[in-house]
């Protein structure tokens, strides 16, 4: 087998990929080894530190690994995650997907519509109207559930922000889920059905073996996304106190509003690592399910 | 990252040629400040805008002045005005928190007023109108870095209609913390939702520091730097807190989500503004930009008979810093020039033409303020019985905060204190947990007065 199909010979070949990857080096690797380096730093916005920055080694990253509000934060960004990326968006976009895979019309074109205009507006815009709706004095939920003066963006900030991310991103998933039910061949459903499998069981043994491909990937997609998501900061500022400090947050409280550019860049780096983590976690999945369904099925299906 | 991309922006912007002359029969300088007409410091942009520009290229043929105009919270600007500093870029008059002058100076970014407006800076006739403590607004290291807009006080404002049916006297003046307490309570009693509002949390950043910290700090008798050290875990800074818990720990005398709302500062302008805050502190900004009848962001129609003031009581008569019965603090905005600016001498032409006793004048007609002349002081103040009761009572007495670069983090840090004490710490954990960041911050014990 032929290593050279284009028949290009390794000079013009290489030629070709060049710019691509000089981009990746400027654009990607030069940024990352930069924040390593500025993580190594006491570099600030302001003062002293701003002009002549001093290495101070490895103090910036033990110093977040050690600290307790690194830790909540990480732990408050697993709770964003899992609560608004996995269980809100994934299942909420899996479930209407799946109600509206065999109607068409009015119904499927209104509720798409809707769901897909949280999706499509402006961040700020979104954060001004879910700030007017949670709003303490005056707000429209506290309105219409006859609760005046219910901070609900105090007493429970990660429920709002995992409520909104939700809101905001299920149409995503629901789009992928619903061109991924397409592919379900209706004679394995209707099969199904005739042997007299209820729902729970059509989909975990028809439905969820077909799409686990396409659930692998929307999870990977949504929760790298959400890990990195910076608007909930429209909405609470990680408030009050630090309750809703998801990591993103976190960084821009450190780097931006606390001035230390160099531990900001720490925690970046450490942020960027735990992607790292999870982007091969999640590959090395994708890549086990195939493997296994090839050795199932002795060869790729049909 | 974030880096590249700003020093990529910045050739963007400087290749787009925002500041630079496109030949020698046109340039283009620019006003950079936190207002905006219709929002935060409206007065002030209406103003630029207005009178400003139009004068300004009147008697400067083809120069063409732009403002670019914000309206966010200080924090936000401060980040963005640093951001374009350390790039290079930015606008050629900048307004500045005058606090935020030293740290500015230590980063480079801003340069000493002669170095880039020329010699005609020391020669300029406003020096000898702006009194040395408000001069020192804009100096850093014994440099001037800017020149001050003008100063401000604080005191308790309170509303009169709340206190008449609290039946409490009119005038107020309390001498003692307690007696803002014992007001406070009575309020409560006669149905006032919040009795009293003294910023605390660190969403009101540097509001909570220099509205409730410091001038309570000031009232217990220690200033946050004396004698080259700060003042650290004292019994000072415990009755601070102590005090902060009595407002906000259970009492129901504040209201301690207000102070962790994300607009927190907003909303209770607001509230205040409906009747619904009696007592709060702040400085004389509250009374000319935010419950100004006309054009303030909280306007109050009935603010000139409704609203009172009083000052700020030591803990008890006597107890405050210099053994004064009361205290206050002031700061105010300057105006720097930008170092990196293109047209540094014409810059600083317009900047000296915004501190004139003329143009000054001009913004002190559509909003009458502690302006930094005397000149001007002199001939407007009488006009405002408030504006001339802190330009007599309050300055007198009043104290600054520490021209040093490390400050706004020692603020942020006692605003985190003022923060535990709202989410239902004692003030000695809170005083415990603010002296060891506190070491961190000044490089060790040696540097803190116990």
């Amino acid at each position: 087998m032929t290593t050279d199909a284009a028949g290009l010979g390794k000079a013009r070949a290489s030629a070709f990929v060049l710019p691509a990857l000089a981009l990746i080096a400027v654009f990607l690797i030069f940024p990352a080894l930069w924040t390593i380096y500025l993580g190594l730093t006491d570099y600030r916005l302001t003062g002293l530190a701003a002009a002549q920055p001093r290495l101070v080694g490895v103090d910036n990253y033990t110093g977040a690994l050690a600290d307790t509000r690194f830790h909540t934060s990480l732990w408050l960004t697993v709770l964003f995650v899992g609560g608004s990326a996995i269980a809100g968006q994934a299942v909420l976009g899996f479930t209407i997907a799946w109600i509206l895979r065999s109607r068409r019309g009015p119904v499927r074109r209104l509720v798409e519509g809707v769901v897909l205009l949280s999706w499509i507006l402006p961040s700020s815009v979104v954060a001004f109207l879910w700030i007017a709706l949670l709003d303490r004095s005056g707000g429209t939920l506290n309105a219409l559930l006859g609760t005046p003066g219910f901070a609900w963006l105090l007493d429970y900030p990660m429920l709002s922000i995992i409520v909104f991310n939700t809101w905001r991103g299920t149409a995503f998933s629901m789009m992928l889920y619903s061109a991924a039910l397409e592919n379900v061949p209706p004679s394995h459903l209707e099969t199904a059905r005739l042997a007299g499998a209820s729902v729970p069981q059509q989909l975990r043994d028809v439905v969820f073996p077909l799409l686990r491909r396409h659930i692998l990937t929307n999870l990977l997609l949504i929760s790298l996304w959400t890990f990195n998501d910076f608007t909930p900061f429209l909405l609470t500022a990680g408030g009050p106190e630090g309750r809703s400090e998801i990591l993103p947050v976190y960084v821009y409280n450190v780097a931006l509003r606390g001035g230390s550019l160099g531990a900001g860049a720490a925690i970046s780096f450490l942020i960027l690592l735990i992607n790292l983590i999870m982007a091969l976690a999640y590959l090395r999945l994708l890549r086990g399910r195939r493997r296994s369904q090839e050795a199932a099925a002795g060869g790729p299906p049909a | 990252m974030r880096r590249v991309f700003v020093a990529a922006l910045a050739i963007a912007l400087t290749a787009c040629g925002s500041s630079t002359p496109a030949g020698p029969e046109s340039v283009t300088l620019t006003i950079a400040a936190n207002s905006i007409e219709g929002g935060k410091n409206s007065e002030s942009a209406a103003w630029i805008k207005k009178w400003v520009i139009p004068e300004f290229e009147r008697t400067h043929q083809n120069v063409k002045v732009l403002f670019q105009s914000s309206g966010v919270e200080d924090e936000q600007y401060k980040t963005k005005i640093a951001l374009d500093l350390k790039s290079r870029t930015g606008a050629d008059v900048i307004d500045l928190d005058g606090i935020w002058v030293g740290e500015f100076a230590q980063a480079g970014y801003i340069k000493p007023l002669a170095d880039v407006g020329g010699p005609a800076v020391d020669t300029w006739e406003g020096w000898g109108q702006i009194p040395q403590a408000v001069q020192g607004l804009g100096i850093f290291d014994g440099k001037k870095y800017a020149l001050p807009q003008g100063t401000d006080g604080r005191v308790l404002f309170y509303n009169k209609t709340l206190f008449k049916k609290a039946g409490l006297p009119e005038p107020w003046q309390p001498t003692s913390w307690q007696e803002i307490i014992d007001a406070g309570t009575k309020l409560k009693a006669a149905g006032v939702p919040i009795p009293i509002q003294i910023n605390a949390g660190t969403a009101m950043g540097e509001a909570t520091t220099m509205q409730g910290a410091l001038p309570l700090l000031a009232g217990a008798g220690a200033e946050i730097y004396a004698d080259r050290k700060w003042a650290g875990a004292s019994q000072a800074m415990k009755d601070v807190l102590g005090f902060y818990q009595q407002i906000y720990g259970g009492s129901g005398l504040g209201d301690p989500k207000l102070q962790q709302e994300a607009k927190g500062r907003d909303t209770s302008f607001a509230q205040f503004a409906e009747g619904k805050i009696a007592i709060l502190a702040e400085s004389d900004y509250f009374w000319r930009s935010v419950i100004e009848p006309k054009a303030g962001v909280a306007p109050m129609a009935d603010r000139d008979t409704a609203v009172g003031w009083a000052k700020i009581p030591a803990k008890q008569p006597g107890a405050g810093i210099r053994g004064q019965d009361f205290v206050s603090m002031s700061g105010g905005a300057v105006r720097a020039l930008n170092p990196f600016s293109k047209n540094g001498k014409l810059a600083w032409e317009l900047l000296a033409f915004m501190h004139s006793a003329e143009a000054i004048k001009s913004q002190l007609a559509g909003q009458v303020r502690i302006s930094s002349r005397d000149d001007v002081n002199a001939e407007v103040l009488t006009a405002d019985p408030m504006l001339k009761f802190v330009a007599e009572e309050v300055l007198p007495i009043t104290a600054y905060r520490p021209p040093l670069a490390v400050y706004p983090q020692v603020s942020t840090t006692l605003q985190e204190a003022t923060a535990a004490i709202v989410s239902g710490q004692a003030p000695d954990a809170a005083a415990a947990a603010y002296q060891s960041k506190l070491e961190g911050l000044v490089g060790g014990a040696a540097n803190i007065a116990g």
